[in-house]
């Protein structure tokens, strides 16, 4: 049970909670979603408790997020895409956060769940929608009908954008799902083959001697999760100032 | 139910070999797909996100807003400051020149005054001195004419007396006055 590799995404129930038919727990899951919040949330307002002019290292830190995401959406979404800063911010920061979180040994990882990354990405979608039919009413569906299109392939192409905006919630929800669950499925194969070779009786000694390869793996895997962590919670974000970008200017 | 556990058993035994499958994996097979959690895990990213919505958007944020903005303000402070300290610098640099420049001139002409002030006065005294030497060269130019002729009126006169010497005693007579002076008229004509 020690090196089933998807025993990490176990969800258990901390604290039962049944609603009728419904299941309302509070799980494993939810633990770090609010160890997640916490986390942030110190990072954050700890770290500018000094206020400092000069910043300390760690309010550094802050305000590189800070200037970093608020870079990321101006890029994107221009001035206006600030109205949205706080919750593209708090998106970032809560993938981010959940991302690396999940990096600790026995820690659950939130964003490993496809219904989480799924839940952001509909939240994204309909902050897109709503707001889009809200400033620009109808004329919010000119997305879908390019310019410069010839009359005849009208048809086509909008089929082809109305299809492509409706696979967004999908796509950036299982990149990020994906992106971590199999991350951690291989870093946690790898190093359990350390343990089972270092375990194995009928190897000889052979077992112990070759179990340095895994292990070294391992390693090499475990730097390139925290690279992919803090990936994937940028390309999240990227995508969503992208997204937030045609709802406030449809026409393209 | 039961084919999902038999799913499960192979993952687990394909990463361990001898492993057996956990109990909890007969609940749900893979956790992720498991839809029996999504209620639970919705209502609680649901309360978990929207906290960190709130506290993003009412207290992290605008804080670190304030403080870039604090920064940004006295850093366009410092810089105003600075500008204008460097206008007046140069302002004062322009006014030191300019003093510079009117002294040096002022300078230049008083130097000028003097030299020509100077010049005509040693140019005066020198003519001065130069009418005072010639007055004197005029004059003792003419005491050497008076002596001169004096001095040539005496010859005739010593001429005679040692004319009148040398013939004395050479004849033993002195010769009359009218003889010798007609004779030392004629030799010395």
């Amino acid at each position: 049970m020690a090196q089933d590799p998807i025993h990490q995404f176990q969800i258990s129930k901390i604290i039962p909670i049944e609603v009728g038919s419904l299941d309302l727990s509070f799980t494993n899951s939810a633990l770090f979603m609010v160890a997640t919040v916490a986390v942030t949330s110190l990072f954050l307002i700890m770290g500018t408790s000094g206020r400092g002019l000069v910043p300390s290292r760690w309010q550094s830190m802050v305000e590189m997020s800070y200037e970093f995401v608020a870079s990321t959406l101006r890029s994107s979404a221009g001035n206006e895409g600030m109205r949205f800063f706080p919750f593209v911010f708090s998106l970032f920061m809560f993938v981010l956060i959940a991302n690396l979180l999940g990096m600790f040994p026995y820690f659950f990882t939130v964003t490993s769940h496809i219904i989480v990354t799924f839940a952001l990405a509909m939240l994204v979608i309909s902050t897109v929608v709503v707001y889009g039919f809200a400033k620009h009413g109808t004329k919010f569906l000119g997305l879908f009908v390019p310019h410069g299109v010839p009359g005849a392939l009208i048809p086509l192409v909008t089929l082809i954008e109305v299809i492509s905006f409706l696979s967004r919630p999908i796509s950036l929800s299982v990149r990020l799902f994906a992106n971590m669950l199999a991350g951690h499925i291989t870093l946690k194969v790898f190093t359990g083959f350390v343990v089972s070779l270092l375990a194995s009786e009928s190897l000889g000694l052979f077992g112990p001697v070759t179990s340095i390869l895994p292990l070294i793996m391992g390693v090499a895997l475990t730097g390139l999760e925290f690279l992919v962590a803090f990936l994937q919670a940028y390309v999240f974000t990227v995508l969503t100032c992208m997204y937030l970008n045609d709802a406030l200017h449809p026409s393209h | 139910m039961a084919t999902t556990q038999a799913a499960s058993e192979t993952t687990g035994e394909h990463a361990a070999g001898t492993e057996v499958p956990s109990d909890a994996h007969a609940t749900g097979g893979f956790p992720p797909f498991n839809s029996e959690t999504f209620a639970s895990q919705i209502l609680w990213l649901a309360i978990t996100f929207g906290l960190l919505y709130w506290i993003m958007n009412k207290v992290a944020l605008p804080r670190i807003a304030g403080i870039l903005e604090d920064r940004r303000d006295r850093i366009a402070g410092d810089l105003a400051e600075a500008n204008r300290l460097k206008q007046e610098g140069d302002a004062a640099v322009a006014a030191y020149e300019q003093a510079l420049a009117e002294a040096r001139n002022r300078a230049h002409g008083i130097a000028h005054d003097t030299r020509e002030k100077l010049k005509a006065e040693t140019e005066a005294r020198r003519n001065e001195a130069e009418e005072g030497l010639s007055k004197k060269l005029a004059e003792a130019e003419a005491r050497i004419g008076e002596i001169k002729t004096e001095a040539l009126s005496h010859v005739s006169e010593i001429a005679t007396d040692t004319a009148t010497a040398l013939v004395e005693s050479l004849i033993g007579k002195a010769p009359t006055k009218t003889e010798l002076s007609k004779a030392v008229d004629g030799a010395m004509k």
